[in-house]
């Protein structure tokens, strides 16, 4: 069993600890994980703007850089969606929809496919406000959001319940969109800078030290807009609280 | 100190300093530009923030209702099924329907779009002399530009609608499906009412102001030549209709008047009687988050000595549902639970959409009406996806968004240096050297570069949040290049690409 490990671009670029954190806690549960060395991205920029043609070059590339794996897993809800259920530009042969099929976000590769039950490494005494990216929330289906009427549960909390020190805080809006939302970041800045704004200052109140999070963009968004008001609370992705990161 | 007038309670004095967001109007032919708009409200932070707060609060209380009803998602999946059997045997029931009508002693008129729609009650009005309409709110009516025509004819058109009144007083349009005025807070409305009704400016109470508006109203609805009123469902087997309101305002204005004339949309369609169980169980809860509105009309035929018109209207429905990712928005029972959940829609306000449907119904619905001017709007959306959860009749809506985008993009309705901003990016995402090189230039312009280069009008995300610092061990390209490439097979069989990584 080989897994690609799939690193999206701004992880490389800005925040290689998370990759780093998904890289050593995959083998700390035994797996033999794989990076490959010309991986790009998953063409979701050019997808999310409607433009998939463009697209279509990115997407090949990473089928191409992916299909000798048995499962390839990645640190960002986003990119998996995309690759889960939007990479769709080229022609959909037999390598393209195992790769399709086969691409996991982390936290459910940990709680559905290996069903982590330890952490022991991990202690992290402070107090956290998870963050339900939306595309993990209801693209993925990490857990049960706050407007469907059903059982609630919730994957990432339930592996952030097993590090040792770790209290979890709810923000009164449990699973508002941050206001990231791809090239929307860009092309509403007003609008998802009062969202980004509004977001930290509920976990805030909610006596949040840290935000934590599986999709490394909305945290990317919510550090910039916490760091312009000078908002003194603290962002990691779960990766690396699982991986034993101390503050 | 004198003693407080429990008359005068101006509730906030901050708002009454603060003036309400005004939007620019895009000009015919250009793009509606939801982002400056957007700005505009935001610019009224106390207005913005209290609109936030209160459409959340209305998503707050249809999820209590919501989640105390035990079979509540197998009831939208009912309705679903309801209005996905209805709309395709659409032309089916609406002959029932017609028929039905017309048996009734309803007469019943046919429009193919908006143009039509306000000829043919022109032509209503004219047959019984009418000058003077009463009318509850209709987002028909508000898509077919109906009370602009009529004023433009010399018919005055009085909203009975609470909230719609207040816009027609200010001269602007509703925000909202359901409730039109909410962007408005109380100062705004007592500085509308004082300009138009006379009413006193330093009066913000709200029951003060529904009085004042009562007062002036009552009088018009007496006077009322003819009333119209939409239409919530069209029920095939019986040919009545059902208006649902809070204020009674429907049944004044088709009860008092002889002549009652109603303008229904072909989607409005539903096959029985029994189908209200389903309907209106989830209307009033999604919308507002009550059991149920406060009035539930039902209306069959005319009274004794009146007259009954119904106009169906298509206006770009049977064209729409020849579409086949976009039919099913024609579900829609105008709700707005899409609106109150939508994170974007909170914190922009529904003028900023600059067309009849706001939020995330607006960004599914408007383009159909125009492509090119409404083609900004689908990407005022996160896609977040709380819009499809919270659909009472599990419209995929932010699929739809989503859709949109790609056709928008296909049909060559989004700027062109958009467009090629995007393709250059592709070009790189799929080579690996440009990649790197492009990762590279990245970090080191945000390690060089001064701040105010970083942070110029041109960098959108530095507009409103920083940008993340540059890791000092380089990427995680770098980081597995040093520790880790010796290790693995990858040594092997990508050497090619390292040459350029240091």
């Amino acid at each position: 069993m080989q897994i690609g490990l799939f690193v999206p671009c701004f992880i490389d670029a800005f925040y290689p600890e998370v990759g780093i954190a998904t890289l050593e806690l995959l083998e700390r549960f035994g797996c033999k994980v794989d990076y490959p060395f010309d991986q790009t991205c998953c063409g979701q920029p050019m997808v999310n703007a409607g433009c998939h043609p463009e697209a279509a070059a990115t997407e090949q590339h990473f089928v191409n850089q992916f299909e000798k794996y048995d499962v390839i897993v990645a640190p960002s809800g986003s990119c998996v969606h995309q690759v889960r259920d939007n990479l769709t530009a080229i022609k959909q042969t037999d390598k393209v929809k195992h790769v399709r099929t086969n691409t996991y976000e982390l936290v459910e590769y940990l709680h559905d496919v290996l069903k982590v039950d330890a952490f022991p490494w991990a202690r992290f005494e402070h107090r956290v406000g998870y963050h339900d990216s939306c595309n993990t929330l209801r693209n993925l289906g990490h857990g049960q959001p706050s407007e469907l009427h059903g059982k609630y549960f919730s994957k990432p909390r339930a592996l952030l319940e097993k590090v040792a020190g770790l209290e979890l805080v709810a923000p009164s809006r449990p699973d508002e969109c941050c206001g990231f939302g791809g090239t929307f970041s860009v092309t509403e800045p007003e609008v998802s800078g009062q969202m980004g704004r509004d977001k930290i200052a509920d976990h805030g109140r909610a006596g949040a030290e840290y935000i934590v999070s599986a999709d490394t963009s909305c945290l990317m968004h919510q550090q910039g807009c916490a760091k312009r008001i000078g908002a003194p609370i603290r962002f990691m992705h779960i990766a690396e609280i699982l991986n034993g990161a101390a503050a | 100190m004198s003693t407080p007038d429990p008359t005068k309670t101006i509730n906030s004095p901050e708002a009454t300093r603060e003036s309400a967001p005004r939007f620019t109007k895009a000009k015919d032919g250009k793009r509606v530009d939801h982002a400056a708009a957007a700005k505009q409200f935001l610019d009224s932070p106390i207005h913005a923030k209290s609109h936030d707060e209160r459409v959340w609060a209305m998503r707050t209380k249809r999820d209590k209702q919501a989640h105390a009803i035990e079979e509540w998602e197998e009831l939208r999946d009912l309705a679903s099924q309801i209005k996905t059997h209805t709309l395709t045997h659409l032309d089916e029931y609406l002959e029932q329907f017609a028929d039905n009508a017309a048996a009734n002693g309803v007469r019943v008129h046919w429009a193919a779009d908006a143009a039509d729609h306000n000829r043919i009650v022109h032509e209503i009005f004219n047959d019984h002399d009418v000058k003077k309409v009463i009318k509850s709110k209709s987002m028909l009516m508000e898509e077919c530009g109906f009370r602009h025509y009529m004023e433009g004819v010399g018919i005055e058109i009085v909203e009975t609608d609470l909230g719609e009144r207040i816009q027609q007083l200010d001269n602007e349009d509703p925000s909202h499906v359901v409730v039109p005025s909410v962007h408005k807070m109380r100062s705004d409305v007592a500085k509308v009412f004082a300009e138009t009704l006379g009413s006193d400016p330093d009066n913000d109470d709200a029951h003060y102001l529904a009085g004042r508006q009562r007062d002036a109203t009552r009088p018009l609805i007496l006077e009322a030549d003819a009333g119209m009123t939409g239409a919530n469902f069209a029920v095939a087997e019986t040919g009545g209709f059902i208006v649902c309101t809070n204020e009674g305002n429907a049944d004044l204005s088709a009860n008092v008047p002889n002549l009652h004339v109603a303008s229904i949309g072909i989607e409005k369609l539903v096959p029985r009687m029994e189908d209200m169980g389903v309907f209106i169980r989830l209307l009033s809860r999604s919308a507002l988050g009550s059991p149920i509105t406060q009035y539930t009309s039902h209306f069959r035929a005319p009274r004794a000595g009146g007259e009954m018109h119904i106009v169906l209207v298509d206006n770009g429905r049977s064209k729409r549902l020849g579409q086949e990712k976009f039919w099913s928005s024609l579900k829609c029972i105008r709700c707005g639970a899409c609106m109150n959940t939508c994170p974007v829609f909170r914190r922009s306000g529904g003028l900023s959409y600059g067309a009849t449907y706001t939020g995330p119904l607006g960004l599914i619905l408007d383009p159909s009406f125009d492509a090119h001017r409404y083609s900004n709007l689908p990407f005022a959306s996160t896609l977040n996806g709380s819009c499809t959860n919270v659909c009472p009749v599990k419209i995929n809506i932010h699929e739809q968004i989503f859709e949109w985008r790609q056709v928008l993009a296909e049909d060559g309705h989004i700027p062109w240096a958009k467009k090629s901003a995007l393709a250059a990016a592709g070009k790189v995402l799929a080579d690996p050297k440009r990649y790197r090189a492009a990762i590279r230039t990245a970090q080191s312009a945000l390690k060089h570069l001064p701040d105010w280069a970083v942070y110029s009008q041109l960098n959108a995300w530095g507009q409103v949040r920083d940008m993340p610092d540059v890791p000092d061990g380089g990427s995680f390209h770098d980081w597995y290049r040093k520790n880790r490439l010796h290790k693995t097979e990858a040594a092997d069989t990508a050497t090619h690409d390292s040459g350029d990584d240091s």
